[in-house]
């Protein structure tokens, strides 16, 4: 069963901070929550909510619209994975386009006050509003999508988007006729720039001249702006693109210039069909029914989890015929490698930007390492904005 | 490092991008004339995004999508203009909640057109022109609607200061009692103004959907009617310099993201700031005589009319 929770408000605009929140003040009413989470709302505590028979109550809180065809689209994709494997023993409702800060808390309150027990943050920036609504509610169950910290009640997960990068790299290696490959990337945190690492030395796997050109657009859900940046990595000589942002803009643009460029989060090949080289894509399902059958059998625990092309998180999915057979065959070596373990994107020699090694020869690094990558591999060019 | 051929792909894409955030504000502009300001820019494009996306989808036209999205720009803008002129509700509460309207409207409507396609499109090129060295690729390889843009810029500046239809608007928006009291009926004049001025950010949020980033996603206007709205004060509300603001805008633009791509070692973040800066410091000084944004701004901008108080 779905209850669908919207809410629409906010203008996303940061410089014009001042109007929007006048906007919100003025918006923020429209939210219509479904008659059953209501009276659950009214009347049912959440301990007892958790103790009684019934179904367990899964809610979703998402940044984006789940409409984005990206990131907020693959997490409600692992929603409906989460109600078809339980059936009737769970009911999950989400809430969309909640922004990252204070406003986070107050929606996720008030998924507690409906009677969730079990509450998923899908983004980085719900962080701190989680801990704290965590440390008030002590028998709800709280799972933060791509942060670190924790408590007894809120565990952490995450996806390996970078090996989805690394195979679309290896794609963009073999398909690039100047050398130049291009990557739009959304926010400079160490999760992106290891992805643009990534698929750098995907591409360098097979084709060694490889420089790689990078455009910030300082946000994640941007069109036109992600247009721009494409369109600017086009006309500096870039053919083909791969993106770190959250709509389809970026194929689309490649598409329209006949260049290539990936999918992102979500299978974005109907927005490109030409220009589409294959979608790295995550898939939260399988860790979504994981947390749900621990809450459910009680074998719930507070932890961390990277999953990967291992636990079947993570694939590239949609290589077009226009590939070359024997890199279609490598990528798929690769992902047979990356799920039994016997592949490691990760290992040294792997050389930084300035020509200093950052790994040495047969050095493995290690997830604290790749949690902390802050510099750019050689063939990536510019700088990265946050570095001193 | 930036050659002949990237310069000139450079200024196709600044004209390009330059367009979207003009033809809003030529809109806008028209509205403020008269004496109306309708911050609901953002929300008339949504839905104009939407409303020509579908068409186009559907009917396979571009022009249709065209009139479809300014069809949906005036029709928000007339149910503003009723509420914000016969009943005299505050214009500002009144756009504001316009542009939530809108941004909930189209995200409504668009959940059908996430996963759809525009049938595929021919590139446009002006005959002949199109093939010049650098300036064929750099300003004659654009949509139809660059042009048109640049087109309704001339013309509104004309029609505006030489035309008897133009003082009437200008009137309107000076001192609404005089034109009132010349007899010329304030309201319709008005709400046709704001129509106007709508289908124009109709026209400019079909072009975002349809050309600039041709898909539909929810919220993918991005803020460009609120800059469109800034961009129409910056330029004191003169066709001319409200183009060149725009071309400004898309052209800084452009150029940081080009600088990005160079790695010149200024934090990005500082370059995503850049149009903006740039486009206000250059519109600042070009109207720093402070006689001639009062001589420009229209004197009753934002103020009910009731005839015969």
């Amino acid at each position: 069963m779905t209850s669908p929770v919207s809410k629409r408000s906010v203008l996303k605009l940061a410089g014009w901070a001042t109007l929007a929140a006048t906007a919100a003040l003025v918006g923020c009413g429209k939210k219509d929550a479904a008659p059953e989470a209501a009276s659950a709302a009214s009347d049912a505590p959440a301990s007892a909510a958790a103790a009684a028979p019934g179904p367990l109550k899964i809610a979703f809180a998402y940044v984006g619209p789940v409409g984005d065809a990206g990131w907020t689209f693959a997490h409600n994709q692992g929603r409906l994975a989460v109600e078809k494997e339980f059936g009737d023993k769970v009911v999950t409702s989400f809430v969309e386009k909640v922004p990252e800060g204070p406003e986070a808390e107050r929606v996720i309150r008030d998924l507690v006050g409906q009677g969730n027990t079990l509450i998923f943050g899908t983004t980085f920036g719900y962080m701190e509003p989680m801990l704290k609504v965590a440390a008030d509610n002590p028998n709800v169950k709280f799972e933060h999508g791509t942060g670190y910290k924790t408590a007894a009640n809120m565990r952490t997960y995450d996806s390996r988007t970078y090996e989805g990068a690394y195979m679309a790299g290896v794609i963009a290696g073999s398909m690039t006729k100047s050398n130049t490959v291009g990557v739009v990337g959304s926010i400079p945190i160490p999760e992106v720039i290891r992805n643009i690492n990534s698929f750098t030395l995907g591409a360098q796997s097979v084709n060694p001249k490889i420089k790689t050109k990078v455009v910030w657009v300082n946000a994640w859900f941007d069109p036109p702006k992600e247009t721009e940046g494409a369109q600017s990595l086009l006309n500096q000589g870039a053919d083909v693109l791969f993106q770190n942002t959250d709509s389809a803009a970026v194929l689309q643009t490649a598409e329209k210039a006949g260049k290539y460029a990936f999918g992102w989060d979500s299978d974005m090949s109907a927005f490109g069909p030409k220009a589409h080289l294959g979608s790295a894509i995550i898939n939260w399902g399988p860790y979504y029914i994981k947390a749900t059958k621990d809450a459910l059998e009680g074998t719930w625990q507070t932890g961390g989890v990277w999953w990967g092309v291992k636990e079947g998180a993570i694939d590239l999915i949609g290589v077009p015929e226009v590939v070359p057979a024997d890199i279609r065959a490598k990528v798929e070596s690769i992902k047979a490698g990356l799920k039994d373990g016997s592949y490691v994107i990760w290992k040294g020699p792997i050389v930084g930007q300035d020509g200093k090694e950052v790994l040495a020869k047969d050095a493995v690094a290690d997830d604290k390492f790749l949690g902390g990558v802050n510099f750019y591999v050689k063939g990536v060019e510019g700088s990265i904005p946050s570095a001193k | 490092m930036i050659t002949a051929d990237s310069l000139a792909l450079l200024i196709a894409a600044t004209l390009n991008a330059g367009t979207v955030v003009a033809l809003a504000s030529l809109g806008l502009l028209i509205n403020e004339r008269a004496g109306v300001l309708n911050l609901g820019a953002e929300g008339m494009m949504l839905v104009a995004a939407i409303a020509g996306y579908a068409v186009a989808v559907n009917t396979g036209s571009d022009v249709a999508g065209f009139v479809g999205g300014a069809a949906a720009g005036g029709l928000m803008a007339a149910a503003f203009g009723v509420l914000v002129i016969w009943l005299n509700t505050n214009q500002y509460a009144t756009g504001l909640a316009l542009s939530l309207f809108g941004a909930g409207l189209s995200a409504f409507v668009g959940i059908a057109y996430t996963q759809q396609q525009l049938p595929a499109r021919p590139h446009f090129a002006v005959p002949g022109l199109a093939d010049i060295p650098f300036i064929g690729p750099a300003l004659f390889k654009q949509h139809p609607m660059v042009y048109i843009a640049i087109a309704l810029a001339v013309g509104l500046s004309w029609w505006l200061m030489r035309s008897r239809a133009g003082l009437v608007l200008r009137a309107v928006g000076e001192s609404p009692e005089s034109a009132h009291a010349l007899g010329y009926a304030v309201r319709p004049i008005r709400l046709a103004a704001v129509v106007a001025g709508g289908a124009l950010c109709g026209v400019a949020g079909a072009y975002i959907s349809l050309v600039y980033t041709p898909l539909w996603v929810e919220g993918m206007v991005a803020g460009k009617g609120w800059i469109a709205l800034a961009l129409t004060t910056f330029a004191t509300w003169r066709p001319a310099r409200v183009l060149l603001g725009a071309y400004l805008f898309g052209g800084v633009t452009m150029l940081q993201f080009q600088l990005q791509g160079q790695g010149v070692q200024i934090p990005s973040q500082w370059l995503t700031m850049l149009p903006y800066l740039a486009t206000i410091v250059v519109l600042v000084l070009i109207s720093r005589n402070p006689t001639w944004i009062r001589i420009n701004m229209p004197a009753s901008l934002g103020k009910p009319f009731h005839p015969g108080a």
